[in-house]
C-alpha cells in the first residue's frame, strides 16, 4: 500500500483537498492518485457539513502536471486507453457534477489533465508565480487533451482563443490565463490559501462568479454553425500547413472540439475518448514519447560514465570572437544563465557590434515580453567587450567563436592560457575542426573541449559537447551542465570529423547534389524530403547554411572518409559562380529582400544537370534518407555517439529528423534492420557504392538485432 | 604623524570611461549607465570578482530625480551580490574625492576591506523641472474634487509659469555663478587673460602628450554607445593644435567688456565617470594584488562663498599637508583641479606668498613653491574635461598612476569646490 496523495480535511464547512504525491518533486495523475480523487469527492459530496470544496497542492512548486506519463507510456492497446480516458473524465464529471462549489487554487504548473481538472472546477485562482504556468501540451506527445479539456476550455474562453492553446501544446502565464479568462484571480502566492477560503466561504453561501459576457466576435463564431465552420477551417488549413500531415494529434483535438460543439460535451466526450485510444497506441505518439523521454534522461545526464565529478560553477563567461556566432552564445549565455559575458575580439569595433549583436538578442526578448525592461537592464550589464585580455583572469570558462582556421585557433588558445586560471575550462565552438588539433597547442589539454553551438543559437535545442582522448571527466560535466543552463539538450560526441550531426548531415547533402546533377528538380528533391518529415529540403538548406559553409564541411568529411563522402562538384561550381545561397540573394533559389522567389533555373545550368530524369519519386526519398541513415549506422559505430538514444536526439534536435520517426535509429528499428539492408543494397545497385549497408547493420540484421532492444 | 589612526588605504586600480564634452559623444548615455559601465570595466581590469567588494561609494552633483543614489545603481550591477551598500555623495566637484574619503575610512575603521569609490556626471542629461507655480497647479488639479474646485485651480495658471527651471551652477546663497566667481578672482589677484590662456594651452598641449605616449589612453576604458558602431575611446575636449592666437579670439563670458575668463581658459561641461579600487594594505597582499599608491592624508576647508569662491584649495593643502607630516618641498607631483585658469593661478598664487599664509591659515612661512614641471603633468580638466561628479577620482587614479612611473614619493590632489570648498590629498607611493 503506497502512501496517499491526498489529505482531506474539513474544516468549518470546507472540504480541503490537499494533493501532495508522495516521493514526486510534481504531482502527476496516475490511475491511483485519479482513484483517491475521485474517492474523496464522493467522500466530500456525502458529508452535508461540507458545503463547499477547496482543491490545492502542497508542492512548493507545483500544481498538476498532467497526467502519469508512464501510466501513457504504458498502454498497450486501445481497449486500455479508451478505459483509463474514461476513468478520467468520469472522475472529473463526478466533481463538476457534485452539487457543491469548487474553489481550485492553483500554484505551479497546471498542464493537461491538471488544467482539465481545473476547467471543471467553480472558481480558480492562479499566483502570479513565474512557476505557474497553465495549458494543454498533449499534442506534443501525439494525443489530445481527452479529460473533457476540448469541451471546457472552448466553452470558457472560445473556440479561436482555446483552439490557439489545444493545437499548439503552448503554455501560458498566471496573468495571461487571467486575460483569457482560463482563471477568475490571479494573486500572490504568500495568500493563495487565505484567498482561495474566502472564495469558498463565498461560493457556499451562493454567490458564483460572473464569467465574461460573451463578446460579438464569439457569438459569431462560438453559437453560429457557420462562423464556426471558418474558424474550424482556418485552424485546420494552418495546422495541415505546420504538421504536413504527419502529425494526427492536433487535427484529432480539433475534431473533437467541433463535435462537441455542434453535438454536445457528452458527444464530445466520447469521441475524445475513441480518439486518444487510438493516438495513445499509434506510433507518432509512441515515438514522441520516447523523444520526451530520453530528452528528460539526457537533462539528467552527466555526459561521462562511471563515477561523474561534480560540474564546475560558471559565473563568468569569455566569449572570443564576437562575429555571429560569438555575439549569439554570449547574448544566449547572459539571457539564459546570468552569467558575466566578456567578449574579445581583433579590435574594438567589432566588440561592439558583437556587443550590438547580443543586446538585440535581448532586445528581442524584451519586444517579446519574456523578460521585463528591468530585467532586459540587469541582463545587459552582463554584456562587455575588449580588445584585450582583461577580465579573462576572471573567466571560469571561455568559448571561442573565432573564423574556422586551424592556426588562428591554436594561436588564440595558446595566448589565451597564459591569461586564464588554470582551473578555466576552455571550449572551441568550431564545427570543422578537429578539438584534438586544437589541442595540440595548449598546455593543459584535458581542460579543453568543443562545445557546438547551432545557428541560431537562442532557437536551436541541440549542442555537441565534443570531447577528445585527453579531456578531463571534470570538464566534460562542467561543459554538459553549463550548456543545460544554456537550455540546450546536450549530447556528448566523440572527436571525429563532422562530429555526430554534420556527419550524418554530409551524405544527406551530397545524395540531394547527385540528384540535382542526375536531373531531379530542387522542388522534387525538396518536396521528397518534407513529405519523408523534414521541416526543410536539403536544397533550401543548403541555401540556408551557405553553400560555401556546405562545401567546405562535406570538402572535409571527403578527406576524411574517403569516396563514400565524396560531394558532387555542384556547390564548387555554383561558388565560382557567386552563389553561396540566402545570404548572397542568390543560390537555388532566388531571393528578394529577404523573401524566397522561385528556383533559379540558371542554377541548373552552372551544375550542368541532366535534361530528363528518369529516377523515380520513391528513389529520390530513399536516396536522401537512407544515406543519412547508413551514415548514422556508420558513426554509432565508430562511437561518434554515446548510445543510439543520443544519436536519434542529435538528429531530432540538430537536423530535424521528423520527431514522429523517432530518430534515425529508431526508424531503422521500425523498419526492421533486414529491409533496412537489403533497400540499401538494392540502392548500391542501382546508383553507387556509397550505399553498401554499413558492417554493422548487416551484422545486427542477421543476428536479429536492433538498436533500440530496451524499448 | 598620519591622518587616521587605523589601517593604511591603497589605491589599487582604477578605470574611467572617455570624458566628452556635453552634448556629444556621450550625450545618449544616463549618469548611470556611464557609471555602471566604468565600475564593470574596472572590475574585469582589476580581475576583481564582485563578491570581494564592501562597499561602494559614488559622487554625483547633479542627479537625476528618479534616481537619487546612483550608487546603489552601481553595486546592484548584476556581477556583484545583492549585498553591497552603496551611497551616493555630494560635495559638488569633490564628489568623487569625497567618495574616496569615504572609503578610506570605512577601511581604516577596519568597517571595510575592499571599496570602489568614484563618480559620474551626465551634463547633457541634467533635470529640466517644471516651475514651483505650475507644480502647484498639477497637484491642485489631482486633489481638486469638483470641476468647480479644478476650474479655480486652472484661473490661477500663467503661462509663463510653463517656463522650465533647470539648475544653474550658481551659489544658492550669492547667486554669483562660478564663472561669475573666477572672474571676480582673476581681477582680485590680477591674473591677466594672457596668463590664463598660456595655462589653458599648457593644459591642452600636456594632455596630448599624454594621449600620444599612452598614459591617458591606458586609464580610459572605451565605451560601447548603444546604436553606434565606433566606440568611443578618448576624451574629445582635448585641443592638441592649441596656440594663443586662437584662444587670444575668445571674448569673455562673464564680462564681455573688461573680463579675461573666456570658454577656452574654463573646464568645459562634460560627461564622463571614474572609479578607483581601494583596498585595506593587508587585504591587497590577501587577494594577491599589487598597490598603485597608499592615502597618505587628506583634508576638507571652507571659506565664506561671498569671498573668492574657488580659493578652498589653499585652506585645505596645508591642512592636509600637516596631516601627512610633510612639507610642500616633500611633493614630487601635484595634481590641481582646473575648473577655470584663473582659479588655479589665484590658488598658486596663495599658495607661495608669505602674506596669505599669515592673513588667511595663520602661518608666519609660504605654504610652498610650485615647481612647473611636477604640476598636472598630463593636463588638467580645462583640457580634458570635467564630469563634476567623476574628476576627483580622475586626479586620484592620474597621480597613483604617475607616482609609479616617476618614482616619486609624495604626490599631493588638490581641488575647489562650490560653496567655497577645498579638497586636498597627499598619495604616498607604494
Amino acid at each position: 500500500m503506497t502512501a496517499p496523495s491526498l489529505t482531506v480535511r474539513v474544516e468549518r464547512g470546507i472540504g480541503w483537498m490537499e494533493l501532495d504525491v508522495p516521493g514526486e518533486s510534481v504531482n502527476t495523475i496516475s490511475p491511483a492518485v485519479r482513484d483517491e480523487l475521485d474517492a474523496a469527492i464522493a467522500q466530500l459530496g456525502r458529508e452535508d457539513d461540507v458545503r463547499v470544496l477547496v482543491l490545492i497542492s502542497r508542492k512548493p512548486d507545483s500544481f498538476i502536471a498532467g497526467a502519469d506519463i508512464k501510466s501513457l507510456a504504458a498502454l498497450r492497446t486501445r481497449d486500455e486507453a479508451h478505459q483509463l480516458v474514461r476513468a478520467g473524465q468520469d472522475a472529473i464529471n463526478h466533481l463538476e457534477r457534485m452539487g457543491k462549489p469548487v474553489v481550485v487554487a492553483i500554484h505551479g504548473a497546471c498542464l493537461g489533465g491538471g488544467l482539465e481538472l481545473a476547467l471543471a472546477c467553480t472558481y480558480r485562482i492562479a499566483t502570479d508565480d513565474p512557476d505557474t504556468k497553465l495549458g494543454l501540451p498533449e499534442v506534443q506527445i501525439g494525443i489530445l487533451p481527452a479529460a473533457g479539456g476540448c469541451q471546457r476550455l472552448p466553452r470558457l474562453i472560445g473556440v479561436q482563443r482555446a483552439l490557439d492553446l489545444i493545437l499548439t501544446g503552448k503554455t501560458v502565464p498566471a496573468t495571461r490565463a487571467y486575460r483569457l479568462g482560463i482563471v477568475d484571480e490571479v494573486v500572490h502566492p504568500s495568500i493563495l490559501d487565505r484567498v482561495a477560503e474566502e472564495a469558498a466561504v463565498k461560493l457556499a453561501g451562493g454567490w458564483r462568479p460572473k464569467r465574461r459576457r460573451l463578446s460579438l466576435k464569439t457569438l459569431a463564431t462560438d453559437h453560429n454553425p457557420l462562423g464556426r465552420k471558418v474558424v474550424v477551417g482556418t485552424a485546420r488549413s494552418q495546422v495541415e500547413k505546420k504538421t504536413g500531415g504527419h502529425y494526427p494529434a492536433p487535427l484529432a483535438a480539433l475534431q473533437a472540439v467541433e463535435h462537441g460543439l455542434t453535438h454536445g460535451v457528452e458527444a464530445g466526450l466520447d469521441i475524445e475518448a475513441t480518439l486518444f485510444a487510438e493516438l495513445a497506441v499509434g506510433g507518432v505518439s509512441r515515438n514522441l514519447l520516447r523523444i520526451f523521454f530520453a530528452t528528460t534522461a539526457l537533462k539528467k545526464a552527466s555526459g561521462v560514465d562511471g563515477d561523474a565529478p561534480a560540474p564546475k560553477p560558471i559565473a563568468n563567461l569569455g566569449v572570443i570572437g564576437a562575429g555571429f556566432m560569438g555575439a549569439a552564445i554570449g547574448g544566449v549565455a547572459a539571457l539564459k544563465t546570468g552569467v558575466d559575458v566578456r567578449f574579445r575580439d581583433r579590435d574594438l569595433v567589432s566588440v561592439g557590434r558583437g556587443l550590438a549583436a547580443a543586446r538585440e538578442l535581448l532586445e528581442g526578448q524584451r519586444d517579446r515580453r519574456r523578460i521585463d525592461e528591468y530585467e532586459f537592464r540587469r541582463l545587459r550589464a552582463l554584456l562587455s567587450g575588449t580588445d584585450g585580455w582583461d577580465g579573462y583572469g576572471r573567466a571560469d570558462a571561455v568559448v571561442e567563436a573565432v573564423f574556422e582556421d586551424l592556426e588562428l585557433k591554436q594561436r588564440i588558445f595558446r595566448d589565451l592560457e597564459t591569461h586564464v586560471r588554470d582551473d578555466c575550462l576552455l571550449a572551441s565552438n568550431t564545427s570543422t575542426i578537429p578539438i584534438a588539433r586544437i589541442g595540440e597547442a595548449v598546455e593543459r589539454p584535458e581542460r579543453l573541449l568543443g562545445m557546438h553551438f547551432f545557428s541560431p543559437v537562442e532557437k536551436m535545442p541541440l549542442l555537441e559537447v565534443i570531447v577528445t582522448e585527453r579531456t578531463a571527466p571534470w570538464a566534460t560535466t562542467s561543459a554538459v551542465a553549463f550548456a543545460r543552463r544554456l537550455g540546450k539538450t546536450v549530447i556528448v560526441v566523440r572527436d571525429r570529423p563532422g562530429f555526430w550531426v554534420n556527419r550524418i548531415l554530409a551524405p544527406y547533402l551530397n545524395e540531394a547534389s547527385q540528384l540535382l546533377v542526375d536531373g531531379v528538380s530542387a522542388e522534387t528533391i525538396d518536396r521528397e524530403a518534407t513529405r519523408f518529415g523534414f521541416p526543410v529540403g536539403p536544397v533550401t538548406l543548403l541555401d540556408e547554411v551557405g553553400l560555401d559553409v556546405a562545401e567546405k564541411s562535406a570538402r572535409l568529411l571527403h578527406e576524411a572518409f574517403g569516396d563514400r563522402l565524396q560531394p558532387p562538384e555542384v556547390l564548387a561550381s555554383m561558388i565560382e559562380d557567386g552563389r553561396l545561397g540566402r545570404k548572397s540573394g542568390k543560390g537555388f533559389y532566388q531571393y528578394e529582400g529577404g523573401e524566397r522567389r522561385d528556383i533559379d533555373q540558371t542554377a541548373y545550368e552552372i551544375i550542368g544537370a541532366a535534361t530528363d530524369a528518369a529516377i523515380p519519386k520513391e528513389d529520390v526519398q530513399a536516396r536522401l534518407v537512407f544515406a543519412m541513415l547508413n551514415e548514422a549506422v556508420l558513426a554509432l559505430d565508430e562511437g561518434v555517439v554515446r548510445c543510439a538514444r543520443d544519436g536519434d536526439i542529435g538528429a531530432v534536435f540538430g537536423i530535424g529528423f521528423p520527431a514522429f520517426r523517432g530518430g534515425p535509429l529508431r526508424y531503422l528499428d521500425e523498419l526492421a534492420l533486414p529491409d533496412a539492408v537489403s533497400v540499401l543494397e538494392d540502392l548500391a545497385r542501382k546508383y553507387g557504392a556509397r550505399f553498401t549497408p554499413a558492417p554493422r547493420l548487416a551484422a545486427m540484421a542477421s543476428a536479429g538485432d536492433i538498436f533500440h532492444p530496451s524499448g | 604623524m598620519q591622518s587616521a589612526n587605523g589601517r593604511r588605504v591603497a589605491v589599487v586600480a582604477g578605470c574611467r570611461s572617455p570624458f566628452c564634452r556635453a552634448g556629444t559623444a556621450l550625450k545618449d548615455v544616463s549618469a548611470v549607465l556611464l557609471a555602471r559601465q566604468t565600475v564593470l570595466e574596472l572590475l574585469h581590469r582589476a580581475g576583481l570578482q564582485g563578491s570581494e567588494v564592501d562597499e561602494i561609494y559614488f559622487g554625483q552633483v547633479v542627479p537625476s530625480p528618479l534616481v537619487p543614489n546612483l550608487a546603489r545603481e552601481v553595486s546592484l550591477l548584476p556581477q556583484f551580490p545583492a549585498s553591497i551598500p552603496a551611497a551616493a555623495v555630494n560635495r559638488a566637484c569633490a564628489s568623487a574625492n569625497s567618495a574616496i574619503v569615504l572609503g578610506h575610512d570605512q577601511i581604516a575603521l577596519g568597517h571595510a576591506d575592499v571599496v570602489i569609490a568614484g563618480g559620474a556626471e551626465s551634463l547633457s542629461d541634467i533635470p529640466v523641472l517644471h516651475s514651483r507655480r505650475f507644480a502647484d497647479v498639477l497637484i491642485g488639479l489631482s486633489k481638486a474634487e469638483s470641476n468647480a474646485a479644478k476650474l479655480r485651480v486652472l484661473a490661477s495658471f500663467r503661462p509663463r509659469d510653463l517656463i522650465p527651471v533647470s539648475p544653474a551652477i550658481a551659489e544658492p546663497s550669492t547667486g554669483e555663478t562660478m564663472g561669475q566667481a573666477a572672474e571676480k578672482m582673476a581681477k582680485l589677484n590680477g591674473i591677466g587673460r594672457q596668463a590664463q590662456d598660456e595655462f589653458a594651452m599648457r593644459s591642452h598641449l600636456l594632455a596630448a602628450a599624454g594621449f600620444a605616449d599612452g598614459r591617458l589612453k591606458q586609464e580610459i576604458a572605451p565605451f560601447f554607445v548603444d546604436g553606434t558602431d565606433e566606440p568611443v575611446t578618448r576624451d574629445n575636449g582635448v585641443r592638441p593644435d592649441a596656440n594663443l592666437e586662437d584662444m587670444g579670439k575668445l571674448r569673455p563670458v562673464f564680462d564681455r567688456r573688461h573680463g579675461s575668463v573666456t570658454a577656452g581658459n574654463a573646464s568645459p561641461l562634460t560627461d564622463g565617470a571614474a572609479a578607483v579600487l581601494l583596498m585595506a594594505e593587508e587585504t591587497v597582499e590577501a587577494l594577491g594584488y599589487e598597490p598603485l599608491a597608499f592615502i597618505r592624508s587628506y583634508a576638507v576647508a571652507a571659506l565664506d562663498p561671498a569671498d573668492q569662491l574657488l580659493m578652498g584649495p589653499a585652506y585645505a593643502v596645508p591642512k592636509a599637508l600637516d596631516r601627512a607630516g610633510l612639507v610642500w618641498g616633500d611633493l614630487g607631483l601635484v595634481e590641481m583641479h582646473e575648473a577655470f585658469a584663473a582659479q588655479v593661478l589665484s590658488n598658486i598664487q596663495a599658495f607661495e606668498s608669505r602674506q596669505w599664509a599669515e592673513q588667511h591659515v595663520g602661518r608666519s612661512e609660504p605654504i610652498g613653491e610650485v615647481n612647473w614641471d611636477t604640476l598636472n603633468v598630463m593636463g588638467g580638466s580645462i583640457a580634458l574635461g570635467h564630469p563634476f561628479g567623476a574628476t576627483g577620482a580622475r586626479i586620484t587614479l592620474t597621480l597613483a598612476n604617475e607616482l609609479r612611473r616617476k618614482a616619486v614619493q609624495f604626490g599631493l590632489i588638490s581641488v575647489c569646490a562650490q560653496g567655497g570648498m577645498g579638497f586636498a590629498m597627499v598619495l604616498e607611493a607604494a
